[in-house]
């Protein structure tokens, strides 16, 4: 489905990202592990065409998508939940929800904002409260339910269980296998390693702006250098 | 001490100048609100808009309000134009330039009035300039109850479509998180564009409802834009009820002022109220403590 080839790319004249190659299969859960600052949020901003590329590949469903704008991305169904939840402050749950299908999944808002209400129950008892004034979970429940709006065909996630409660970080990794139960393609960006390779089928690990290793959870818990070096366990 | 039944008429006429100004201020206000940016060239634009609407009414005799759906169409897309392949490019993304740039324009479209139609005030004459009608005893003329209803309806469309629209939640949604805005697939550089061309529209309106009662120069805006700026702190920067408000309160503020200290001291008003805030409340009226 999301095919990587030698990507490059970073800001101004700085290079981040050092030549990264991946792929992600429909219906996958893939895990992108890596320390503060290895790029993984430079690639997930890359891929969506916010952060230029300066070389190399992304393919999308079998199209270059690697110099098209960010609308073109969206609306071809590659949606970020990003860092930060970079939710709309001054906006109400409702309206934060709303603008998830700006572009895409806008014939079914109606039935899509429900959807998200029966995910979270917490968002639909808060529909009119500005989303500024939302607790930090609350505030990562509309993020991934923003992205839902958009009808995702590859959903990524870039440390969705960053602050939350034990409880709900619990929570958060139920409701990525559930999604991706439902037949939807996952690429999650984590640092917390455990949960994430519990439900990933395949994980990289990202260091410096490169790919160190890929492979199963399996192959990466059983080496022991790669973990200590990289993922501090 | 005044009596009410001075008090009264100059209350009047200062909420009918208020809606203008009040609708002038809204799209400073939002222009602001989405770009960061104060649109020195809002006054500018206004004068542009008024000699649109003199030059309309001169060479094809079409009256002032007629002019309306040539010239908030006409002003919508001078403003889209602008944003999109003007100050957009020439700023490069730092909200400092843009300043400049609108300073550069605004100094730019001015001296080219100068040029073109020399420094001579002009006005036009309608069939019901002259004609009041009375309101519980007081008597305002018609183009400025028309100014009044007219602002008003222009003020309630666009809060509607801020309100109620996609395009308006993507607007308030880019003035405070445009990555987030990105990510949902809201095209930053339209919206940025649809938000100065719909501030550009309210001038237009604006040169419409005011051009039967009033004049064009080429300073003619400079006026205009210090009240609107005012009006704009005064009700919150960025904010769309504090534009209103502020607009009639100005509007009071400005002619009951003048009825007390004399037509050229009723500004004096305006810019003590401006002190005022800037001192004892920054946010405005209607602005969020930050
Ligand atoms: N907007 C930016 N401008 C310049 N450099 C950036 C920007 N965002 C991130 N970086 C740099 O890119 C590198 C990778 O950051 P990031 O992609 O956020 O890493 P990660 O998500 O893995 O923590 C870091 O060195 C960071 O300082
Ligand atoms: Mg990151």
């Amino acid at each position: 489905m999301l095919e990587i080839r030698g990507l490059r790319g970073g800001y101004g004249q700085v290079e981040v990202l050092r030549g990264i190659s991946m792929s992600i299969g429909a219906g996958e859960i893939v895990a992108v592990l890596g320390s503060n600052g290895a790029g993984k949020s430079t690639l997930n901003n890359t891929l969506c065409g916010i952060v230029p590329a300066f070389s190399g590949q992304v393919r999308f469903d079998g199209h270059d998508v690697t110099r098209s704008r960010y609308t073109d991305i969206v609306a071809a169904g590659l949606i970020q939940v990003p860092e930060g939840r970079r939710i709309f402050p001054n906006l109400t749950v409702l309206e934060n929800l709303a603008l998830g299908s700006y572009l895409r999944g806008r014939a079914k808002r109606e039935q899509n904002i429900e959807r998200v209400f029966a995910i979270f129950p917490r968002l639909g008892e808060r529909v009119a409260q500005r989303a500024g004034t939302l607790s930090g979970g609350e505030q990562q429940m509309l993020a991934i339910g923003r992205g839902l709006m958009g009808e995702p065909r590859l959903l990524i996630l870039d440390e969705p269980s960053l602050g939350l409660s034990p409880l709900l970080v619990e929570e958060v990794f139920d409701l990525i296998r559930r999604l991706n139960d439902e037949g939807l393609t996952i690429l999650l960006v984590e640092q917390n390693v455990g949960q994430s390779l519990a439900i990933a089928g395949r994980a990289f690990v990202m260091e410096n702006g490169a790919i160190v290793f890929t492979g199963t959870p399996g192959e990466l818990l059983a080496n022991s250098d790669l973990k200590r070096a990289y993922l501090g366990i | 001490m005044l009596e009410l039944s001075i008090l009264f008429p100059s209350v009047l006429n200062g909420l009918t100048t208020g809606a203008v100004y009040a609708l002038i201020a809204l799209g400073l206000t939002l222009i602001y609100g989405v770009l960061h940016i104060i649109n020195f060239a809002h006054g500018a634009l206004l004068m542009i808009a008024l000699y649109g609407v003199y030059f309309l009414h001169q060479s094809l005799g079409l009256d002032p309000y007629a002019s309306l759906p040539v010239m908030v169409p006409a002003m919508f897309a001078l403003g889209y134009g602008l944003q999109r392949f003007v100050i957009g490019r020439a700023s490069h993304g730092k909200d400092e330039n843009i300043l400049l740039v609108t300073l550069g324009l605004a100094i730019v479209m001015e001296n080219l009035a100068l040029y073109l139609w020399r420094s001579d005030t002009r006005t036009i004459e309608t069939a019901y300039t002259f004609t009041t009608v009375g309101i519980l005893g007081a008597m305002i003329s018609i183009p400025k109850l028309a100014a009044f209803a007219g602002a008003l309806a222009v003020c309630a469309v666009l809060l509607l479509l801020l309100a109620k629209t996609d395009l308006g939640r993507a607007i308030r949604a880019i003035a405070k998180e445009r990555h987030g805005a990105k990510l949902v697939g809201i095209d930053v550089e339209h919206v940025f564009a649809m938000s100065f061309g719909i501030g550009l529209a309210c001038l237009g309106a604006a040169a419409c409802f005011l051009l039967p009662a009033y004049y064009v120069n080429p300073q003619v805006g400079n006026g205009f834009v210090l009240i609107a700026f005012t009006i704009v702190v005064l009700g919150g920067m960025g904010s769309f009820a504090g534009a209103l408000a502020g607009g009639f309160i100005i509007g009071v503020v400005e002619s009951v002022g003048g009825l007390w200290l004399g037509e050229s001291l009723g500004q004096i008003g305006i810019f003590l109220i401006f002190i005022a805030v800037l001192l004892f409340r920054p946010q405005g009226l209607f602005g969020a403590r930050t």
